[in-house]
């Protein structure tokens, strides 16, 4: 599968050979695990195989919640409750499901900005970087309709708010709506559909990891110095790389089970920390809650949403210019999404030649600084929408345009990149003090 | 090593930011919640068994005349890590109150299997299953949610400050009284003072007073609103422990399968 030159599965015993000649299945195994991997990887890249476990533990869950819970806006909070009191185990399987999202965006985040960082969105990886945009797409849909299952007052309301984004398209918005909820409001017709697509989109994020993983066994791995594997011979190419097996199994097992030990104790002692008091009052259409905030991993995006209010002049503008048909509201809207949209057009925004962010002098503090206002972005998402936080929303969320639309593109023009490594060996050689064989 | 400890330490940082932000909720009309030292905050806390029979005795004298407990089995009261109630007295207790059966849609005295009552309809307060985990006490600072970290979210801590934060004063409004209370949202609360000075006489023969009681009955209600907590910290332990041994052997395991293609030596 790999451009990158090492062993191919030779099947040896007699079965083997039956098998490979009818179904190649142990080879495409085989050539999965043993894809050379450039040895010089650090720490961000293990997130990779934490969303994988993610997604296998929340689909595992999933899968055991599911006999329990009851798809009905009668009974839907009371069959939480019976989950976690009368079914064996059944609130550590509702716990770890319910934390495990926080964990599965965490490490989406980390593993998004890894590849910000150290250019993996580049040539020739632009694929990988799409696919990867479309699960984080797919994992918001499946996290937003999962929240709505409890069926508690923040899972209603906000139900009620982010379908209420729909709305906000001009003309057809209103129909568009009624068509997500099933009706005119969110009701049991909504809580039956966001049931079955909660269940199905895992797996359809899991087809698309496949996908993912094969896009960039194609491609190889990006790596820290953003320098090329050499694929020239196989001795040379293995100069650059380690075996996936056993090296990158191992190390990133190892990470897993560090960030596992986190997560077990959140869970095990701090399990509601992350989750919303109100999401324990069960769903009532006739009291809205004094503040209506979405999960945490949705804040950066939703003080974005919020950013363009109707005192703009970016909106006052575009508003007048489109008479009337776009105002605040569904500008808005289009800013979220085209927050997530500026993010997956990376690869064509970005001028520099140079891959690695290693070796790129000013585009490390404006990395930084969209890292930071991401956080900024998270924290100010969840504050109310008078005195300063406004002015702060508009600030992230502008950065974060400018990030992508106007520092990207010019900063490959004009940046004067770090002398670079020639090759993986020396740049790990050189980290790891080892006089080259040569 | 040192970019381990980096990475590690980055990684922290990002997940304590994140960790902070959620779960902030009105930081507007500012009300007073006591911190209390409950027996099962913390990692290793545990109910206080003897708390949990008086704070159920609360309920049942005082707080049940308004307040249901729709998502309590009777039963329930004799698990371990709960009020463990002798199971003859539960049933018993059980049979007290007077139940429609499901099947025959006949009523019939409760038994051990059924819940407590779910109340409602005027002048009865709203249920009290899971309102210590339905409040928050303490926010922020800054919607940072550190003060959570560190304290708990503070939902008993909520029900003990309301219940011991009457301000004494009183109005009437539309036909209707409300009571000033220093905790409750917007200062005024419908429900009149429920507790006073040996309201009630403790079967253990602890004094009853107003903070006595109202703490009693927080820890009864947040047994009520997560039964499962004292293994659910234990399940929490033992897998903490075992993913740190497993942990130690992966890294020992990771740093020798690396040690040649690093020019190290590594021996155990």
């Amino acid at each position: 599968m790999s451009g990158i030159p090492h062993d191919h599965y030779e099947p040896k015993t007699g079965f083997e050979k039956w098998t490979h000649k009818r179904l190649p299945i142990i080879g495409l195994i085989y050539d999965t695990i043993m894809i050379p991997t450039p040895k010089n990887l650090n720490w961000w890249w293990i997130w990779g195989i934490v969303l994988a476990f993610c997604l296998v533990l929340q689909i595992v869950t999933g899968i055991v919640l599911v006999m329990h819970y009851t798809p009905h806006v009668d009974l839907a909070f009371a069959s939480v409750e019976h989950i976690m009191r009368d079914v064996n185990g059944g609130y550590m399987l509702r716990y770890i499901h319910a934390n495990g999202a926080s964990l599965f965006f965490l490490a989406v985040y980390i593993h998004i900005f890894r590849g910000l960082y150290y250019g993996s969105y580049k040539a020739p990886r632009e694929i990988t970087w799409i696919i990867g945009m479309i699960i984080y797409l797919c994992m918001m849909g499946t996290a937003f309709m999962g929240y709505v299952l409890p069926w508690g007052q923040m899972s209603f309301w906000g139900a009620t708010v982010i379908t209420g984004l729909f709305g906000a398209i001009p003309g057809i918005g209103e129909s568009i709506q009624a068509w997500l909820l099933g009706g005119p409001a969110v009701d049991n017709a909504t809580l039956n559909r966001f049931f079955s697509l909660h269940y199905l989109l895992p797996f359809v994020i899991a087809a698309l990891v496949v996908v993912h993983i094969w896009a960039f066994h194609t491609t190889g791995n990006n790596n820290p110095t953003g320098v090329p594997v050499r694929t020239g011979s196989k001795a040379e190419a293995e100069k650059d790389t380690l075996p996936f097996w056993p090296y990158f199994v191992i190390k990133d097992l190892f990470a897993l089970a560090v960030i596992l030990l986190v997560f077990a104790a959140v869970v095990g002692f701090m399990p509601n920390y992350l989750g919303h008091p109100d999401n324990y009052i069960e769903a009532n259409p006739l009291a809205t809650p004094a503040h209506i905030v979405p999960e945490w991993y949705f804040l950066p995006f939703y003080a974005i949403l919020r950013a363009f209010t109707s005192d703009v002049w970016a909106v006052m503008f575009v508003n007048w210019i489109t008479f009337g048909i776009v105002d605040a509201k569904f500008f808005g809207v289009l800013a979220m999404f085209g927050a997530i949209l500026v993010m997956a057009l990376a690869p064509w925004l970005d001028t520099s030649k140079v891959r690695s962010g290693a070796y790129r002098p000013m585009f490390k503090w404006w990395f930084w600084l969209l890292a930071i206002d991401f956080m900024v972005l998270m924290w100010v998402g969840a504050m109310p929408t008078d005195g300063i936080y406004p002015y702060i929303s508009l600030i992230g969320a502008t950065y974060w345009f400018v990030y992508f639309l106007v520092i990207l593109p010019l900063l490959g023009l004009i940046e004067k990149p770090q002398q670079m490594p020639a090759t993986i060996e020396e740049d790990f050689n050189h980290h790891y003090d080892i006089k080259s064989a040569e | 090593m040192k970019h381990l400890l980096i990475s590690a330490l980055s990684a922290l940082v990002i997940g304590a930011s994140a960790l902070t932000s959620p779960a902030i909720a009105a930081e507007s009309g500012e009300s007073h919640v006591e911190d209390i030292d409950f027996s099962f905050e913390g990692p290793f806390g545990t109910f206080d068994q003897q708390q949990l029979r008086r704070g159920f005795q609360v309920y049942r004298e005082v707080c049940s005349a308004c307040h249901g407990l729709r998502y309590v089995a009777f039963r329930t009261l004799a698990d371990q890590g709960g009020p463990m109630m002798d199971p003859a007295w539960v049933r018993a207790y059980a049979a007290e109150f007077t139940v429609m059966d499901k099947e025959t849609g006949e009523e019939r005295p409760g038994k051990e299997t059924d819940h407590f009552p779910f109340i409602s309809g005027m002048g009865m307060g709203p249920d009290l299953s899971l309102m210590a985990k339905a409040r928050a006490g303490f926010h922020g600072p800054y919607g940072l949610g550190i003060n959570q970290f560190f304290r708990g979210i503070g939902g008993p801590e909520y029900i003990y400050s309301v219940l011991t934060g009457y301000t004494g004063e009183e109005k009437e409004e539309a036909g209707s009284y409300f009571y000033g209370n220093h905790t409750f949202p917007g200062g005024w609360i419908a429900m009149p003072p429920p507790l006073s000075e040996d309201l009630i006489e403790y079967e253990d023969g602890t004094p009853a007073t107003v903070e006595q009681m109202a703490q009693d009955v927080a820890a009864y209600l947040m047994w009520t609103a997560e039964p499962k907590l004292e293994s659910r910290k234990r399940w929490g332990f033992v897998a903490v422990l075992m993913l740190a041994v497993l942990s130690t052997l992966l890294y020992l395991t990771n740093k020798k399968l690396w040690a040649p293609h690093k020019g190290k030596k590594f021996d155990l």
